[in-house]
C-alpha cells in the first residue's frame, strides 16, 4: 500500500478490484469468467497533488478512474475521499461528493451532447446541483467559466459542431470546473488533440491548477505528457499498479522493467540523443484480463523474469526507497539489460 | 546516391461546395535508394493526401491531381495508364496504413490476403504463394505462422494486424514503402515493436521508407531526412540533425516546443503555438503561418515565401529563414 507523506491526502485508494462478470446463454445467462479489469490497486493523491496513471489500453487505468468516481461499483477494495468512504454510500448521499469530484473525458468529440448549446452543457452541472438562482446569475457563471478556460463568452449559445477539437475539450473543461470541484480526474484529456493544441490544454490544465488548488488524477497512455504534468506517477499494467514514484525518481532510476520498456519505447524528439538511446523491445501482447498469466502478470513479457516470477502470486508494491514503490521481486538484483 | 522516388511541384485539390480545397499545394522531395524519409504535420496539413496522391488513390470527384510530377523509377507514375499503375501499386510501391482493421478485408483470410498479391504480381501458383505467404508471416515476426494464415483480421491484435499490413507491404519487394501513420492506432511498447520491424526490414532489403507520421519523437529516431507540412505545403526540410538542433521556419520551432520532452528539466513550460490552422480554402496568397506566427513582418502577409535552400541542403520557406538564428531564436 502506498503512503505519501506530508500533505494531507485527499484520496486514497486501498486494494481496488474492479471485475466485469463475461456472461454466456441466451435465457439461462450464467456467468462463465471474470475481465479483471482493475485487480487490487492502491494509492493515495495529497491535496494540490497530480498523480499520472499511465499504461497501455486495457490495463484499467480509465476504469480505476471510473470506480474512484463511483461510476462504477467497485467489486471490493475502498475508495476513501476526505476521509469518507464512497463505495456503499446511497445514491443520495453522494450528491455532495459528486460536486467535489468531476471528470474530464478523453473524447471532446463524443463526451458533448451534439444536440445541446455550449450553455447548457457548461451549465447543466449549476442546475443539477442548484448553485445559481435565476437567469441573470446562471448566464454570469457560464460567461465566467468561458473566460476561465480561454473561450469567448459570445460562444455560448453555438453548439460543439462549430467549435475545433481543442475547443471542445475546454468546453468539458469548464463544464468540470462549473461546480468548483477539489479533485478531477483527467482522463486521456489531449491524446485525440494535435501536438499543437495539446501543449494549449496541458498549460491550461496546469494554470487552472494553481488558480483553484486543483487535485488532478491525470490519466494517459503518453508517458512524456504524464511526467510534464504529474508529480508523482504511477505505472499500470494488466489490472496492477507495478510502480509509483516521483516523476524525477521514476525517470533516473525506473525500477519495474515494465516502466523501464515504456520509458524506452517514448522516443524524444532529438536525433543526435535517439541515435545513443538504448531501446529494450518488448516481445508480445498484452494478454487478456480475463485470464491473466499466474505470478506475475507481466512475467511473459518480461526481459528478466526468472522462475519465481510464475511461481508466486503477483508481487506487493514494496517501498525500495523513501516514496519509491515497486512491485516486482527482482527489482534490486537485475542491473543493466 | 540515385533517388527512387522524386516529386515534383505536386499539388492536389478537392472540389467542394464551400469551394476548392487545396490539400496538397506544390510540393517537391525526392528519396533516395534505402533512405527513410520522415514527413511531420499535423492532422489536415496534406501529409495524407500527398501518400494517396504518389499511389494515385485520390477518389477523383471531388479530388483531383492538379499538377506536378510523381518520378518513380524513371517514369512519371501520373502520367501511365490505370493498368500500368496497377502493377506499380503493391508492386513496386507497398503501402502500409494507419488503421490496421479497416485497411484489411474482413472477410477474407490473412492467407487469401497475402496470395492476391504474390499471385497478381509476382505470377506465383498457388502452393508457391502459401509457401511465400508463410515466409513474410514469420519475417514480420508472427508466432507459428502457418496456423495464423488460416485467421481471419479480427481474431488478430492491432500489432498483429500492421504486421500483417506490412508483410502485405513488403510481400513483392518493393523500391519504396510508404508508411501512413503506422503505429498510431498501437500502443507505445508495440508501437516501438513496429518501427523497429519496419527499420530492419527495410534496412535487410534495402527499401526506401517514406514514414507520415505526426510524432516529432517517432522521426527523429528513425528518419534520416525529415520534411515539416503545414496547410499543404512542405515549410522546412533537412537531415535530421540540422532540423532538430536548429529549426530555421518558426512552425517547426513552434512544434518543438510545443511538445513535452522524456528528457526534460522539470518545471519546463510548454510553449503552445496559439491559434488554430488555417482553413485550406481561399488561402491568401501569404505565409499560411503568419497568423499563428511570433516573428511575422508585414512581408509574411503579402507574400508567400518560397522553399528555398539555406545551406547544406537544409530548405526553409520563411522570409526570415536567415535572421532565424540571430534572433536568438532556439529550441527549449
Amino acid at each position: 500500500m502506498v503512503q505519501s507523506n506530508g500533505n494531507e491526502t485527499l484520496l486514497e485508494v486501498k486494494d481496488l478490484k474492479m471485475h466485469f462478470p463475461v456472461t454466456s446463454g441466451v435465457i439461462f445467462q450464467h456467468k462463465i469468467a471474470d475481465i479483471k479489469a482493475v485487480d487490487g490497486v492502491s494509492f493515495s493523491i495529497k491535496k494540490g497533488e497530480t498523480l499520472g496513471l499511465v499504461g497501455e489500453s486495457g490495463c484499467g487505468k480509465t476504469t480505476a478512474g471510473r470506480c474512484i468516481l463511483q461510476l462504477y461499483t467497485p467489486t471490493s477494495g475502498d475508495v476513501m475521499f476526505e476521509g469518507t468512504r464512497l463505495n456503499g454510500l446511497s445514491s443520495r448521499d453522494m450528491i455532495p461528493f459528486r460536486r467535489k469530484m468531476q471528470v474530464i473525458f478523453q473524447d471532446p468529440y463524443g463526451s458533448l451532447n451534439p444536440r445541446m448549446t455550449c450553455r447548457d452543457i457548461i451549465g447543466e452541472p449549476l442546475t443539477v446541483h442548484k448553485l445559481t438562482s435565476g437567469k441573470g446569475e446562471y448566464n454570469d457563471r457560464v460567461a465566467e467559466l468561458l473566460n476561465v478556460v480561454g473561450l469567448n463568452p459570445y460562444m455560448a449559445d453555438r453548439y460543439p459542431h462549430e467549435f475545433s477539437g481543442g475547443q471542445r475539450q475546454r468546453i468539458g473543461i469548464a463544464r468540470a470546473l462549473a461546480v468548483n470541484p477539489s479533485f478531477i480526474v483527467c482522463d486521456e484529456p489531449v491524446s485525440a488533440l494535435d501536438v499543437s493544441i495539446q501543449a494549449q490544454v496541458i498549460n491550461l490544465l496546469e494554470e487552472l491548477q494553481d488558480q483553484f488548488d486543483l487535485t488532478y488524477l491525470f490519466i494517459a497512455h503518453d508517458l512524456s505528457v504524464v511526467r510534464h504534468i504529474s508529480d508523482r506517477i504511477a505505472v499500470m499494467y494488466l489490472g496492477h499498479i507495478v510502480e509509483v514514484a516521483s516523476r524525477e525518481e521514476l525517470h533516473e532510476n525506473p525500477l519495474h522493467p515494465y516502466t523501464r520498456a515504456l520509458l524506452s519505447a517514448v522516443p524524444i524528439p532529438d536525433p543526435v540523443l535517439e541515435a545513443k538511446r538504448d531501446r529494450i523491445v518488448l516481445t508480445g501482447d498484452v494478454p487478456s484480463p480475463m485470464n491473466p498469466p499466474p505470478g506475475c502478470v507481466f512475467h511473459t513479457r518480461c526481459p528478466v523474469a526468472i522462475e519465481d516470477c510464475q511461481a508466486a502470486g503477483m508481487p506487493e508494491l514494496r517501498e525500495v526507497s523513501p516514496d519509491h514503490w515497486v512491485a516486482c521481486i527482482r527489482s534490486e538484483g537485475y542491473g543493466e539489460y | 546516391m540515385d533517388n527512387v522516388l522524386e516529386i515534383k511541384d505536386l499539388a492536389t485539390y478537392f472540389y467542394t461546395h464551400d469551394g476548392v480545397v487545396k490539400a496538397v499545394d506544390g510540393i517537391s522531395y525526392e528519396v533516395q535508394e534505402g533512405e527513410t524519409l520522415g514527413i511531420v504535420g499535423e492532422s489536415g496539413c496534406g501529409k495524407s493526401v500527398s501518400a494517396l496522391s504518389i499511389m494515385r488513390l485520390i477518389a477523383d470527384p471531388p479530388g483531383k491531381i492538379e499538377r506536378g510530377e510523381v518520378i518513380f523509377e524513371g517514369q512519371d507514375l501520373l502520367k501511365l495508364s490505370d493498368s500500368e499503375m496497377r502493377a506499380v501499386r503493391g508492386n513496386r510501391i507497398g503501402m502500409i496504413f494507419q488503421e490496421p482493421m479497416t485497411s484489411l478485408n474482413p472477410v477474407l483470410t490473412i492467407e487469401r490476403q497475402l496470395t492476391e498479391t504474390l499471385e497478381l504480381h509476382l505470377k506465383m501458383t498457388k502452393m508457391q504463394a502459401r509457401t511465400r505467404a508463410g515466409e513474410l508471416l514469420e519475417m514480420v515476426g508472427i508466432p507459428d505462422p502457418v496456423r495464423r494464415l488460416k485467421d481471419y483480421p479480427h481474431q488478430m491484435s492491432g500489432g498483429m494486424r500492421q504486421r500483417v499490413m506490412i508483410a502485405m507491404a513488403i510481400s513483392c519487394n518493393p523500391r519504396l514503402i510508404i508508411a501512413d501513420e503506422p503505429t498510431t492506432a498501437l500502443d507505445v511498447t508495440i508501437q516501438a515493436q513496429i518501427l523497429e520491424l519496419m527499420q530492419s526490414l527495410s534496412k535487410d532489403l534495402g527499401t526506401a521508407l517514406i514514414i507520415i507520421t505526426h510524432n516529432l519523437g517517432v522521426v527523429a529516431r528513425y528518419a534520416q531526412r525529415v520534411a515539416v507540412m503545414y496547410a499543404g505545403k512542405i515549410i522546412e526540410t533537412s537531415t535530421a540533425g540540422p532540423l532538430y538542433a536548429d529549426p530555421r521556419h518558426p512552425y517547426t520551432l513552434g512544434l518543438l516546443n510545443s511538445v513535452p520532452r522524456l528528457d526534460e528539466e522539470m518545471g519546463t513550460k510548454l510553449e503552445p503555438i496559439e491559434g488554430l490552422p488555417p482553413d485550406l480554402i481561399d488561402l491568401p496568397n501569404a505565409c499560411s503561418f503568419a497568423p499563428r506566427c511570433k516573428y511575422a513582418i508585414e512581408k509574411c502577409t503579402t507574400e508567400a515565401p518560397t522553399l528555398s535552400d539555406i545551406g547544406g541542403g537544409h530548405m526553409s520557406a520563411c522570409w526570415r529563414a536567415e535572421e532565424l538564428a540571430e534572433i536568438g531564436v532556439k529550441v527549449g
